[in-house]
C-alpha cells in the first residue's frame, strides 16, 4: 500500500516536469516534416540522362502492382523502341507500396516524397501521362537502361561491339 | 447584502461558474497537452481559447436524440439534476469576508447534500438510457457514490470538530491563525480523494470508463443533454477545489495586498491544476480495486483522524464536557 502511494506521487512528479520539456508535434500544415528521399508518396515518370522517356513500356509495373491502378498501353516508335501510348495511374486505388518502382527494370517509375494529393473530384485523382511524366532524372541520375545492358542494332548483336562485354545470361543470377 | 444585490450576485455566479466550466473544458485539454508533450486545441482564436465556442457551437447544433426504447421523462429529466444540484452548492460557498450568497449555519451539510443529490443524475441516467453498459455505468456510480459518499462526510467531521461550527465562513474565520491543511491532513488526504470521486474524475472515472463501457452512463445522450452531464462534471470540479481551498487551505485568506477573493480564486485554481494533473498522471483503477481502496483504507483513515482529532481537540480544551 505504502509503495504504491510512493509510486502515485512518483509518477505525479515525473508528470509535472514534463512542462518544461517542449512539444514534439510538427504543426504540420506550417511546418512541413523532412521526409527522405525514398519516401513513398506520389507516383512520377522520369527521363534518362539525355532527356529521352525512359519508360519502354514494358507492363511490369501494372503486372506487379497489386491493386491494378497502373494502365498503359504499348506503343513502337519508327527505331524499333517501345514506349507508353498512354500512361494512367489511378491514385484513388493506389496504395503507394512502391512495387512498380521495384518491377521497373528502366527505373522510369519513381515514388516521390509527395503526399499531399486531396482532390474534391475523385476523378481528378486519376492521373494521365502528361501529370505523371516528369523532365528530371528522379533519384538516379545517372541510369540509363541501354547503356546497361546495350543495344542490338542491324548488324550488331548485345556484346559484339569492339569495347562491349557480352550480355549477362540472367538465368546463372538466380538464387 | 441587500435581497436585489444578492441575485444579482447569485446570477453572476451562476454565469461565471457555468462560463468557467466551458472555458475549463478547453484548458484542461491544454494543460493535459503540455503534460504530455503536445499542444492540445490551439488552432482557433489566441491560444486556442475559442475552441470553447467551436465546441459550443457544434454541441448545439448536434442532432438531440432520445433512444425510442429510453424512459423519455427521466431521460431529459436526469442530465438537469447534475447541474441543478453543483449550483445549488455554490451557493453556500464564501467568495470572499463579504461575497457569499447565503451564509447558511449547516453550509457544509447543504454542501455535501447537493453533491450526493448529483448521484441521482448519473443513476437515473444510466436506468433511464435502457441500454446495458449504460445502466453498469449507473451501478458503478451508485457503488462508488456510497462508499465514498461515507468517509467524505466523515473526513469534513475534523474540520468542523476545530471549528465548532458547520458553517463555511466560520470555518474560514477559524483559520486565521493557521490553515487546517496541517493539523487535518489526513482529513485533507481523504477528502481530496474522496473529492475525485464524487465528481467522477479521471482517477476514479469508473461510471464512464470509456474503454470498458463505450461512455458509461451517458452512452445514449448527445447533443444539449450531453452538455449537461459534461457541465456538471467541470461545475463538480470546480466546487471540490473551491470547498478544499474554504475547508482546508484558509478559502479567502492570503497576503492583505490583494483582495479576498483573489486568494480564494488562486487557490482554488491550482487545486483544478491540480486535479487535471492527476488525470494526466494516473490510471484509471479496477473496480473492486476502487471498492477495496474506500473500505479498507480510506474508511479506518477517517476514523483514525476523527478519533485523533477529538481526543486532541479535547485534551486542549483541558477535558471539557462534550
Amino acid at each position: 500500500m505504502f509503495d504504491s502511494l510512493i509510486s502515485q506521487f512518483r509518477s505525479l512528479w515525473s508528470v509535472l516536469q514534463h512542462s518544461f520539456s517542449a512539444a514534439e508535434t510538427v504543426q504540420y500544415p506550417e511546418q512541413k516534416p523532412y521526409l527522405a528521399p525514398r519516401y513513398r508518396g506520389r507516383i512520377v515518370l522520369t527521363n534518362d540522362p539525355d532527356g529521352d522517356e525512359r519508360c519502354v513500356a514494358c507492363n511490369l509495373c501494372a503486372v506487379a502492382c497489386p491493386v491494378d491502378c497502373i494502365a498503359l498501353q504499348q506503343g513502337v516508335r519508327e527505331d524499333g523502341r517501345w514506349y507508353p501510348e498512354f500512361f494512367r495511374i489511378n491514385f484513388s486505388r493506389c496504395i503507394l507500396c512502391g512495387m512498380c518502382e521495384e518491377a521497373c527494370p528502366t527505373n522510369a517509375i519513381q515514388l516521390t516524397p509527395d503526399f499531399e494529393m486531396c482532390e474534391y473530384d475523385r476523378q481528378n485523382m486519376v492521373y494521365e501521362k502528361e501529370h505523371l511524366q516528369i523532365e528530371g532524372t528522379g533519384k538516379y541520375h545517372d541510369y540509363n537502361f541501354y547503356r546497361v545492358c546495350g543495344l542490338k542494332i542491324t548488324g550488331k548483336d548485345k556484346g559484339d561491339a569492339r569495347n562491349e562485354a557480352p550480355p549477362v545470361d540472367v538465368k546463372t543470377l538466380l538464387p | 447584502m441587500s435581497v436585489s444585490l444578492t441575485i444579482i450576485f447569485s446570477l453572476c455566479v451562476l454565469v461565471g461558474a457555468v462560463g468557467g466550466a466551458a472555458v475549463l473544458t478547453w484548458f484542461e485539454r491544454r494543460l493535459l497537452g503540455i503534460w504530455q508533450d503536445r499542444y492540445g486545441p490551439n488552432r482557433l482564436g489566441p491560444f486556442g481559447v475559442l475552441q470553447v465556442l467551436a465546441d459550443m457551437l457544434k454541441l448545439l447544433t448536434k442532432h438531440d436524440w432520445t433512444p425510442p426504447f429510453a424512459d423519455r421523462v427521466v431521460f431529459v429529466v436526469a442530465p438537469t439534476a447534475i447541474v441543478v444540484a453543483m449550483m445549488m452548492a455554490f451557493a453556500v460557498v464564501p467568495f470572499s469576508d463579504s461575497l457569499y450568497i447565503i451564509d447558511l449555519n449547516i453550509g457544509l451539510l447543504f454542501f455535501l447534500g447537493m453533491s450526493s443529490l448529483a448521484v441521482y443524475s448519473v443513476l437515473l441516467g444510466g436506468l433511464a438510457s435502457n441500454n446495458k453498459y449504460a445502466l453498469l455505468g449507473g451501478l458503478r456510480s451508485a457503488a462508488q457514490m456510497v462508499s465514498y459518499e461515507v468517509f467524505m462526510g466523515l473526513s469534513l467531521m475534523g474540520v468542523v470538530m476545530l471549528t465548532g461550527s458547520f458553517s463555511l465562513r466560520d470555518i474560514v474565520l477559524a483559520q486565521e491563525d493557521g490553515w487546517y491543511c496541517f493539523p487535518q491532513v489526513l482529513g485533507l488526504y481523504v477528502f481530496l480523494i474522496a473529492g475525485i470521486a464524487e465528481s467522477h474524475r479521471l482517477p476514479f472515472d469508473l461510471p464512464e470508463a470509456e474503454h470498458e463501457l463505450t461512455a458509461g452512463f451517458h452512452t445514449e445522450y448527445s447533443g444539449m443533454k450531453f452538455t449537461m452531464f459534461m457541465l456538471g462534471e467541470y461545475l463538480g470540479l470546480i466546487l471540490i477545489s473551491a470547498m478544499i481551498t474554504t475547508l482546508f487551505f484558509g478559502g479567502w485568506l492570503g497576503p492583505d495586498w490583494a483582495p479576498g477573493v483573489f486568494w480564494f480564486g488562486l487557490k482554488t485554481f491550482i487545486f483544478i491544476c491540480f486535479f487535471i494533473l492527476l488525470r494526466a498522471a494516473i490510471p484509471r483503477p479496477r473496480y473492486d480495486q476502487l471498492m477495496s481502496l474506500g473500505w479498507k483504507y480510506m474508511l479506518p483513515l477517517t476514523l483514525i483522524n476523527l478519533l485523533l482529532t477529538g481526543a486532541i481537540a479535547l485534551s486542549l480544551q483541558g477535558g471539557g464536557n462534550v
